[in-house]
């Protein structure tokens, strides 16, 4: 890994410097001369800013906004961010740019919904928003209007979300520890930032809005489980190394797992794009989480363990091995697999009966899917298989029901 | 709360997978940077001739299942025809696309053929069968003045050995043809995965020590020409994974 | 009505290996590629996963990823005294269908053919003496060392698992000592082999044989191909071929290639579209584009700058044929050349059956055995012995799906309680040593149009004349009881051999070697195309696959099927693209 010079310890240089170091070999000159319009569209590369702002199910143009984003309080329709004067961000300033992702308010005074993660992006600094609205100031401009959110009273007023900002959202800095690598506080934050990992991979209350005590201790949304990232001791992703991490994010392969389904979309949209240093760094930040100790379950029933080792060497070592050691970087392992040993197995239930692909990248086309086995296995089967890898895995991560496999058919059946 | 917005993201995914859920009949394009269609779908789960769908009368029906039990038979050996009840596995084939012959070329003009030149009738199978079957139970009652089912098991062999050898011949249909194709029917109806109605219980595969649908064998490589011991496994499964 | 369609540089017509392998290497260099598959697109989730992929009655005897023969067969004779007749249905052979093609279903045994099989004429005649009347064997026009960087490139692309015998010309212990000078060794190690490839390496050495390991499309372990593409390590299911692959543990156009061209802009493929004629530029020089019917009943006329046959051989010849493109072959005078040395492989084998050991064929892949090459092409002196080439002896375990694979010996009946028994009894306890024999071609063997019998478009058939040769029938003799001595020395309780005899069989399956139509060679006068295969009538018109082959060697054909594919598309690349016009004047 580069070194950075120990003198470039302020943020804003610290940044500038780690985004743009693209070729190890190039001078410094060059590394300052690198255009702030290109931090900018690695910055919206770095947030996937482009998932959301643009219409994709109706093939709409970058960025250009109008998509639907659906939550549990209703549909939030996303902006055009084109320099387009009536329905973009035409008369936007800078400033105005910076107060919206750092203050969740629009031009006009008016909250944001936080499915727009200001929450995150309060984190980025004022030369990296200003990046970002350089970058989106080159685009061409779109006259696209945004349809009207569908949101039900009280919600639809936009003032109810003042509410919620003074219960979760703090206006914060990133601020860097000066005990901390460089690479560490790089890493934070974009874990924090930009990348807002929390958003999936944290805890939420009641109220969607994180749970600082969970901090990427893994996280539930629509049935699908964000496992535990920390990287440190008792972690979820203790046994992966840093490059592990890195391998993961930049070409959808490790030793321990691929990047699936809404992973595998980010690492597809955004972080196999990222420099190798931001990659290292995130590791690094990550492998420094250390977590509580988990305490082993109370030992299933062994029949169910009998029955669940037949359904597996009968129907999964085909790929997985029947050591459950899986073939790395194609199949995963599962004896230490943070999905199927997760507190909550909702994602390994899902993948059973659902299947999934592994993300192909630029690195690692391939498309290594696992089939769906909701045809093929009944719930007290599934049930049996998951309590099997679970009692048989690097801890007694407790058994599953066939009520859990049930209850996660339905909601497949309801989604499809 | 942003990461519910993924949601859509996912739809996304499975919109973008939808070429699959297209019907594979209608012309389709791909690829222009598009990567590789994909969406968490089952896939194409076995459906040939899993339809529960009969086409033989119950005279034809018996018929066929005596015929079946006699070119694989029950005795002490072990099951036969019978117990694996390959009759249900014809009936049902029959009923499908096969029997309808609908895969198969069966445009005129036909002609005679070598027998280097293959099937020539042209009859689908399930017609071939009606057709033969009727002819041998004509045959049967000049014979014996009996069905087919009624013969005693020697008197069954005889008749059979005659269509096999080309002693017996039928008007419409070839009585080899017949013979040929329903050896061959009965063959896969007791060795085929049960879900086609055959080989009930896995019964054929016990009976040769076959392990079924088993797709992992790395770790009995070196056997080094010893027994594995391992239990068959259909597309459905087997005892063993369920509950008592 | 045609509705016309905007042009593209490169129209390929069909997607299995050799669609696969042009469109990657003409998509690296810029063009904008188009390929036209008749059949439906397949992938390993959907069509063959491990769910679902070890059914044998669905994907063999049903024919689950094989072209429809209701929609185009051809028809058979064994000569052209008789009335050739539909094949009704697949027997003999089994064409493949969809995106992968038969690549798809093969077995993967991935072979390089010998230097001398190149140059199969001039190298017998040298040796041995002029051929005898009425063999048309032909030399490629392109040689083994020109060939030998696409054999190493198709090889890694694959990821073949094997054991070099011959690096750079030093002999390599364990490998094939009669194999062409290779630059580099195999991508992967040998695959595990089984009792019975042991027994049969014992007995092939205890007889001063060669054995080595069949270079294998199974992975031996995981890999990574040269495009960034992963491979899987087989598991030994023993569902190879006739099966797609659940566990991407076989090369196939799916694992191997695909994956990357649907990430290309510049490539597009369309599926249930096919192609019913190839169609002239007005001035009679050039091939203007293709006409193709999709599903609906629709029909196109694709422009294309440079049009590849990269179907099936049996359907490149027709649609050459359908075309006018080449002018036809006639037995009889010995004329033309589209459909022009028809070839296939002389099959013959010896069962071992054992009484105490067991074979567990179940443990198998489509491409495990040990293999000798002592009798094969030009490896041992046929002075005397009234043939030329051989053909190779290997002891397979590919499977033992039981509808398929349930021999019993000698003298035992064909049903009832005799043959159950019998079946029972050594379904578990035989193996095999198979002969592959070459097959050289002969006036009379030849492809062309049926007078009588269409397609569902109304168009007529191919038809197939052939039988086996003097030559084939005397090659079986000689090699089969190398076979039965061999099998003979691997300790069973008795030895069946099933030799060819009679005329060639369209019912029983043998193999998917169909060879020979659009040949490639030298002169204009014997040859559809140039040794870059290129058409002599139109020199942007290109056709791959095995149909190339002036005869059949005593190998699986795919490695030289890939060799030439690229081969062919280097030529396209760096020398037509940069002046259009003919590679080699006639």
């Amino acid at each position: 890994m580069r070194r950075l010079s120990p003198t470039l310890t302020s943020l804003a240089a610290l940044t500038f410097i780690c985004s743009a170091t693209l070729t190890p070999g190039a001078s410094r000159a060059q590394e300052l001369a690198y255009s702030q319009v290109e931090r900018g569209r690695y910055l919206t590369v770095a947030g996937d800013c482009k998932a959301c702002h643009t219409d994709l199910e109706n093939d709409g143009v970058p960025f250009a906004g109008g998509r639907g984003l659906s939550t549990p309080f209703g549909t939030i329709f996303s902006s055009n961010l084109t320099p387009d004067d009536e329905t973009g961000l035409g008369h936007w300033t800078r400033d105005d740019f910076y107060r919206a992702l750092n203050e969740g308010m629009d031009r006009d005074g008016h909250h944001l919904y936080p499915a727009m993660p200001y929450p995150y992006f309060t984190l980025m600094t004022r030369d990296d928003t200003d990046a970002i609205f350089a970058y989106l100031r080159t685009l061409d401009p779109v006259t696209a209007e945004v349809p009207e959110n569908e949101l039900p009273f009280p919600l639809s007023v936009r003032r109810s979300v003042w509410g919620w900002k003074l219960l979760f959202f703090d206006d914060e800095e990133f601020v860097s520890d000066p005990d901390a690598s460089d690479a560490w506080n790089r890493g934070r934050y974009l874990v924090d930032g930009p990348l807002h990992c929390g958003g999936c991979h944290t805890g939420k209350n009641a109220l969607g809005a994180d749970d600082s005590d969970e901090y990427l201790r893994g996280g539930v949304l629509e049935n699908w489980y964000a496992p535990n990232i920390r990287g440190g001791e008792n972690g979820g992703i203790a046994d992966w190394n840093p490059d592990d991490i890195v391998e993961f994010l930049r070409d959808g392969r490790s030793r321990h797992t691929a990047p699936m389904q809404r992973m595998g979309e980010v690492v597809a949209l955004s972080t196999q794009h990222l420099h190798q240093e931001d990659l290292e760094a995130i590791a690094t930040y990550l492998k420094s989480l250390d977590d509580q100790p988990r305490e082993n379950q109370a030992e299933p029933d062994a029949a169910r363990v009998e029955i669940g080792e037949a359904i597996y060497f009968d129907n999964c070592a085909a790929c997985h091995a029947s050591d459950r050691s899986g073939v790395p970087y194609l199949f995963a392992p599962l004896r230490t697999s943070n999905k199927v040993l997760a507190e909550d197995p909702s994602t390994a239930i899902r993948i059973i009966l659902g299947g999934a692909r592994a993300q192909p990248t630029e690195a690692i086309p391939s498309v290594l899917a696992m089939p769906p086995f909701e045809w093929k296995l009944s719930d007290d089967q599934i049930a049996d298989l998951m309590t099997y890898l679970r009692q048989s895995g690097d801890r007694s991560a407790g058994p599953v029901s066939a009520s859990q496999v049930s209850e996660m058919r339905e909601y497949l059946a309801d989604e499809h | 709360m942003h990461s519910l917005t993924r949601r859509h993201v996912m739809r996304l995914m499975l919109l973008g997978g939808t070429a699959l859920a297209v019907p594979h009949a209608f012309a389709k394009e791909f690829g222009r940077g598009a990567g590789v269609p994909w969406a968490p779908s089952r896939g194409e789960i076995p459906y040939y001739g899993t339809s529960s769908d009969r086409f033989f009368t119950p005279e034809e029906r018996e018929t066929v299942a005596a015929i079946c039990a006699r070119l694989i038979p029950s005795d002490e050996d072990g099951p036969g025809a019978t117990e694996a009840d390959v009759v249900t596995f014809i009936d049902r084939q029959m009923a499908g696309f096969y029997g309808r012959g609908q895969h198969w070329y069966m445009k005129g003009p036909y002609g005679q053929g070598t027998a280097t030149q293959g099937y020539q009738s042209e009859h689908p199978p399930a017609i071939l069968y009606r057709s033969a079957l009727a002819e041998l139970e004509t045959y049967c009652a000049s014979q014996h003045e009996a069905r087919f089912v009624d013969l005693s098991e020697d008197q069954q062999d005889t008749v059979l050995t005659g269509l096999d050898e080309e002693e017996i011949q039928f008007e419409g249909v070839s009585a080899k043809v017949f013979f040929d194709l329903l050896l061959k029917n009965a063959i896969e109806g007791f060795f085929a995965d049960p879900i086609y109605g055959g080989n009930r219980d896995m019964i054929a595969w016990r009976y040769v020590g076959f392990p079924g649908t088993r797709y992992d064998y790395r770790d009995f490589v070196n056997h080094h020409g010893k027994a594995i011991p391992l239990e068959p496994v259909s597309l459905m499964g087997r005892p063993g994974w369920d509950r008592p | 009505m045609t509705k016309q369609l905007p042009g593209v540089d490169i129209v390929l017509v069909g997607f299995g290996w050799t669609g696969a392998i042009y469109a990657e290497k003409l998509t690296a260099a810029g063009l904008n590629v188009l390929a036209l598959e008749r059949g439906p697109w397949r992938d390993t989730p959907n069509d063959f996963a491990t769910t679902f992929a070890q059914d044998e009655l669905r994907y063999y005897w049903r024919h689950g990823m094989f072209q429809e023969a209701s929609q185009a067969t051809l028809t058979f004779r064994n000569n052209s005294a008789q009335t050739a007749l539909p094949m009704r249905h697949w027997g003999s052979f089994l064409p493949g269908n969809g995106v992968g093609g038969a690549g798809v279903h093969w077995n993967g045994q991935t072979y390089r053919f010998l230097p001398s099989d190149f140059v199969a004429r001039t190298h017998n005649e040298e040796r041995y003496g002029p051929l005898p009347e009425h063999v048309t064997v032909q030399d490629y026009g392109v040689t083994y060392d020109e060939l030998e960087p696409h054999f190493d490139f198709f090889e890694k692309i694959c990821g073949i698992c094997g054991q070099a015998g011959n690096l750079n010309g030093e002999t390599v212990e364990g490998g094939n000592p009669f194999e062409g000078p290779r630059s580099d060794n195999y991508p992967n190690p040998p695959m595990q082999m089984t009792f019975s490839q042991d027994r049969f390496a014992s007995a092939a050495r205890e007889l001063g044989l060669n054995p080595f390991p069949v270079p294998s499309a199974n992975m031996s372990r995981a890999y990574v191909n040269p495009l960034g593409l992963q491979l899987a390590p087989c598991t030994y299911c023993g569902f190879c071929e006739k099966h797609g692959c659940g566990n991407y543990s076989k090369s196939s156009p799916q694992t191997t290639i695909i994956p990357v061209l649907m990430q290309r802009p510049n490539f597009a493929l369309r599926t249930n579209s096919e192609v019913l004629s190839v169609e002239k530029a007005a001035d009679g020089s050039r091939a203007s584009g293709v006409t193709y019917i999709d599903a609906n009943g629709d029909t196109f006329f694709q422009p294309a700058e440079v049009v590849v046959l990269c179907a099936y051989p049996l359907e490149n010849t027709r649609l050459l044929l359908l075309s006018q493109i080449g002018e036809p072959y006639d037995p009889q005078s010995g004329d033309g050349v589209v459909g022009k040395n028809y070839c296939y492989q002389v099959m013959s084998s010896a069962t071992v059956f054992y009484d105490e050991e067991f074979t567990n064929g179940f443990v198998g892949a489509g491409a495990l055995g040990m293999v000798i090459d002592d009798y094969n092409g030009d490896n041992f002196d046929h002075s005397g012995l009234g043939f030329i080439g051989g053909g190779y002896i290997a002891c397979h375990t590919t499977n033992a799906r039981p509808i398929e694979s349930h021999p019993v010996p000698d003298n035992v009946p064909s049903w009832g309680s005799r043959w159950k028994k019998a079946v029972r009894e050594n379904f578990l306890k035989t193996t095999s040593v198979g002969v592959h024999g070459a097959s050289m071609a002969h006036r009379s063997n030849y492809l062309d149009l049926d007078p009588t019998y269409t397609d569902t478009h109304g168009r007529p058939l191919l038809r197939m004349t052939y039988d086996f040769t003097l030559n084939d029938r005397r090659l079986t003799q000689h090699l089969t009881p190398i076979a039965q001595q061999i099998a003979n020395g691997m300790g069973g309780r008795e030895v069946k051999v099933n030799i060819r005899r009679g005329s060639y069989d369209s019912v029983p399956y043998q193999t998917t070697h169909n060879t020979g139509g659009t040949i490639m060679g030298a002169d204009p006068r014997t040859s559809v195309v140039n040794r870059y295969c290129q058409s002599w009538d139109f020199p942007n018109l290109f056709v791959a696959g095995a149909g190339l082959f002036p005869q059949n060697a005593g190998y699986n054909p795919t490695g030289t099927v890939g060799a030439l594919a690229y081969w062919s598309v280097d030529a396209i690349v760096n020398q037509y693209l940069r002046q259009p016009g003919p590679l080699v004047q006639p």
